[in-house]
């Protein structure tokens, strides 16, 4: 019998890093210089709020977003250094709302609808064909694909107003009605 | 202690309302929230997320009650009942208790089926996604879940799917480890770390079904009050590292004493078994500590339990004439060592012999050290302690790291440290032959050098552990922890508070006020003290400000004492609605 003294691994703790996987894997924690006016931008928003600051901490995030793509560890501690917040209390909100990101999306971004009308109309075979045809893997806990190359991702939506013209899609900031598999294939030519 | 809130104790001042509690009318003070207003009523509504001493957020819904306000007329006039009071027309829906505040005529439910119906609901909630893993949770016994599913809760679960998996084991701080799994989300740990300890890296994450307590990534809980999260979770969610896996909590016996780390004297419960102490636990008293202590108090006690520890009397045998090699030291029974010690010291002159007491002795140690300088020549044998300097936090740690400075001063045994160095000159120049030291050590905490210490001609220490200067000493008297001794100390506000024992002294050692009892009668005869109730009696009359007190009157929250306005008090006043 071996009288080394075996480590459980039921009692072994884990670092926090590896329990909640959120935030950006191969982040390099050098802050982005920020854009000419991106600070003007902010504290332009900030001011809407005069009674609390912490009421524009969802138009920052929005900012951050719409100029990086996605929002970075820093993007949080520069927004929560700016409301006078802890960075927890800004990552609590990246991680409630589905539409803000962690990880960079692809440069075309594909959102398919999956509410009720779209998703009787099909829109769950239509998100399959795009993922199939733009190759992408399961990436984070909202359900964002993305392809290996960073070139599409593919993520399901809520209802995006349309139901009679379902299903429907949405390409970066383009509308698109009554989206077949065939519709799809032509769309991702021209979107090429 | 300072809280941000404090639900339970309103303002000595509020108007009293009338409030029906379960069909009886009472009057409370306003303020009041109706989960306070059942207990004062002797009733109770079971809370998790509630906590007095934090902001309420209202978000476990288990303190559900019905409400009701007084029935009015056309002419907003209410309606009496056929017993001359107002009659109330109760809501249809149930409301949380910890966010009521009450109002005049309001009438709550604390048991009505409606009531009942809801804690069943909550309680199969709660339990829906809990991994139900009380076998080898270290929260079982002492769980809120536990206890609520008891009594409020359904015997099985409708439940068919599977539950939601969230983190295990997260290392989420120094002396805290967090099972997201056992979480009830209460966020009673996020406004802990907000509110008291202004220390805000806890968060709920991935908020929805699968919303989770996490640090903020790259951000430790590691601040000096990180154990109070774990005493106010009401599951196993977050665990103490020390006292992980160590003891399942039923084993425990609970004994009430204080912390010794600080002269704040924070109220504890000693939770020990079978002579062990595991753990210490605050103990709630709103004149010092409130419901909190510092983790460096709180896992400050396992030196008791060190391999360094005494537990056995020495002496160094008489030298063998003509030099030769240093004698060794060996057991002597302390019925044979103490009438030596006392024959050594009979010998010597007032001002041959000096005594470094210490700010560790409780008030009945010093009483009878005072008394054993008083025979040995009064003010004429020096004596001071070591001071202990620490940094004040603005919480609850005071700068003062002896517990027992005040009552040390008391009895003249004092002079903040002045005295050490005419002490310390004293044994250079050999004028000083004998020294009595009390729980410290000289050489790591006052920083005396070996060669001062081996001058000493006859070195006593009574001292709990092995030290450099226990190993020079020629008597080694070995003493009790704070766990192991009942006696009474002075906080630095001047409050009279009570260590209660624990657990036994292990081996040969001996109470701290036995021994000097002992070595006091050797040198002056007895006087009939035989118990710390009488040493205490004999402490009360010789001192004024502690006239016609005794240990039992001390009681388990201590005793204000009025010291002087000259006499200074290191810490600010309790608050005025705070219990004495």
């Amino acid at each position: 019998m071996s009288t080394n003294r075996v480590v459980d691994p039921a009692t072994q703790t884990i670092p926090p890093e590896q329990a909640y996987p959120v935030g950006s894997p191969d982040h390099d924690h050098l802050a982005p210089p920020l854009p000419v006016g991106f600070e003007e931008q902010a504290d332009e928003l900030i001011s809407h709020y005069p009674v609390s600051k912490r009421s524009a901490t969802l138009p920052l995030l929005h900012l951050w977003q719409e100029t990086f793509g996605y929002i970075s560890d820093d993007g949080i501690e520069w927004i929560g250094h700016k409301l006078g917040l802890q960075p927890i209390n800004i990552l609590e909100l990246v991680t409630f709302y589905p539409m803000f990101r962690q990880h960079p999306a692809g440069k075309i971004q594909i959102r398919v609808c999956r509410t009720l009308s779209c998703a009787m109309a099909g829109s769950y075979d239509l998100c399959n064909h795009f993922r199939q045809k733009c190759g992408t893997t399961e990436n984070e806990v909202h359900g964002l694909e993305i392809s290996p190359d960073g070139k599409y991702s593919v993520e399901f939506v809520e209802c995006i107003a349309s139901c009679g013209t379902a299903p429907v899609i949405m390409i970066n900031d383009d509308f698109h009605e009554n989206v077949t598999i065939k519709r799809a294939d032509e769309l991702l030519e021209k979107y090429r | 202690m300072e809280n941000p809130f404090n639900h339970d104790s309103p303002p000595a001042d509020a108007p009293l309302l009338n409030v029906q509690v379960d069909g009886v009318w009472m009057q409370f003070p306003r303020g009041l929230n109706a989960v306070e207003v059942a207990r004062r009523a002797q009733k109770f509504i079971p809370h998790y997320c509630y906590h007095p001493k934090l902001s309420i957020s209202g978000n476990c819904r288990m303190c559900l009650i019905e409400l009701g306000m007084p029935k009015v007329d056309h002419d907003r006039k209410p309606i009496l009942g056929a017993d001359g009071k107002a009659e109330i027309s109760w809501m249809p829906k149930p409301q949380i208790g910890c966010a009521t505040l009450i109002a005049e005529g309001m009438g709550i439910r604390t048991t009505s089926p409606v009531v009942e119906e809801c804690r069943k609901g909550v309680m199969e909630f709660l339990l829906i996604n809990h991994p139900l893993d009380c076998p080898i949770c270290d929260q079982a016994g002492e769980c809120k879940l536990q206890e609520y599913s008891v009594q409020y809760g359904n015997e099985g679960s409708r439940f068919t799917d599977d539950k939601v998996k969230k983190p295990k084991r997260v290392d989420i701080g120094e002396r805290i480890v967090l099972d997201d799994e056992r979480c009830i989300m209460c966020s009673r740990c996020i406004r802990f770390s907000k509110e008291m300890v202004h220390d805000d890296v806890l968060g709920f994450i991935d908020r929805g079904s699968h919303t989770t307590l996490a640090v903020h990534p790259g951000k430790r809980l590691d601040n000096n009050y990180s154990l109070n999260t774990v005493d106010i979770c009401p599951v196993g969610a977050l665990t103490s590292k020390d006292f992980r896996f160590q003891m399942r909590v039923w084993f425990l016996k609970e004994t009430k004493s204080i912390c010794t780390g600080c002269a704040t004297g924070c109220n504890t419960i000693v939770g020990s078994r079978e002579n062990l102490v595991y753990r210490l636990t605050p103990r709630g008293n709103e004149a010092v500590n409130s419901e909190w202590m510092c983790d460096q108090g709180r896992l400050g006690f396992h030196y008791i339990h060190s391999p360094e520890r005494l537990t056995e009397p020495m002496a160094v045998a008489a030298a063998p004439p003509g030099g030769g090699s240093v004698p060794e030291k060996s057991y002597v029974p302390w019925s044979e060592l103490i009438p030596q010690l006392a024959a050594k010291l009979k010998a010597l002159r007032p001002e041959q012999i000096a005594i470094i007491a210490s700010g560790r002795l409780t008030n009945e140690e010093a009483f009878l050290l005072s008394e054993i300088r008083r025979t040995l020549g009064g003010e004429d044998v020096l004596c001071d302690i070591v001071p202990r300097e620490g940094e004040a936090d603005g919480i609850l740690r005071s700068a003062d790291l002896n517990p027992n400075t005040r009552g040390v001063e008391l009895f003249g045994l004092s002079q903040g440290g002045k005295t050490l160095g005419q002490i310390r000159h004293g044994v250079d120049t050999g004028r000083i032959e004998a020294l009595l030291v009390l729980h410290e050590n000289l050489v790591e905490e006052a920083g005396w050098p070996l060669s001062s210490i081996q001058r000493v001609k006859l070195l006593v220490v009574q001292s709990l552990l092995q030290t450099a200067t226990t190993e020079l000493a020629d008597f080694v008297l070995p003493g009790a922890s704070f766990a192991e001794k009942r006696g009474s100390m002075i906080n630095g506000a001047g409050r009279l508070q009570r260590l209660n024992k624990a657990i036994a002294v292990p081996g040969h050692a001996m109470d701290d006020w036995q021994i000097l009892l002992q070595l006091k009668s050797a040198l002056g005869g007895g006087n009939g003290l035989h118990t710390i109730e009488e040493v205490f009696k004999a402490m009360a009359e010789a001192t004024p400000i502690l006239a016609g007190l005794s240990l039992s009157k001390i009681g388990d929250l201590g005793l204000q004492l009025q010291f002087s306005s000259s006499t200074p008090i290191t810490r600010p006043q309790p608050s005025p609605h705070a219990t004495v």
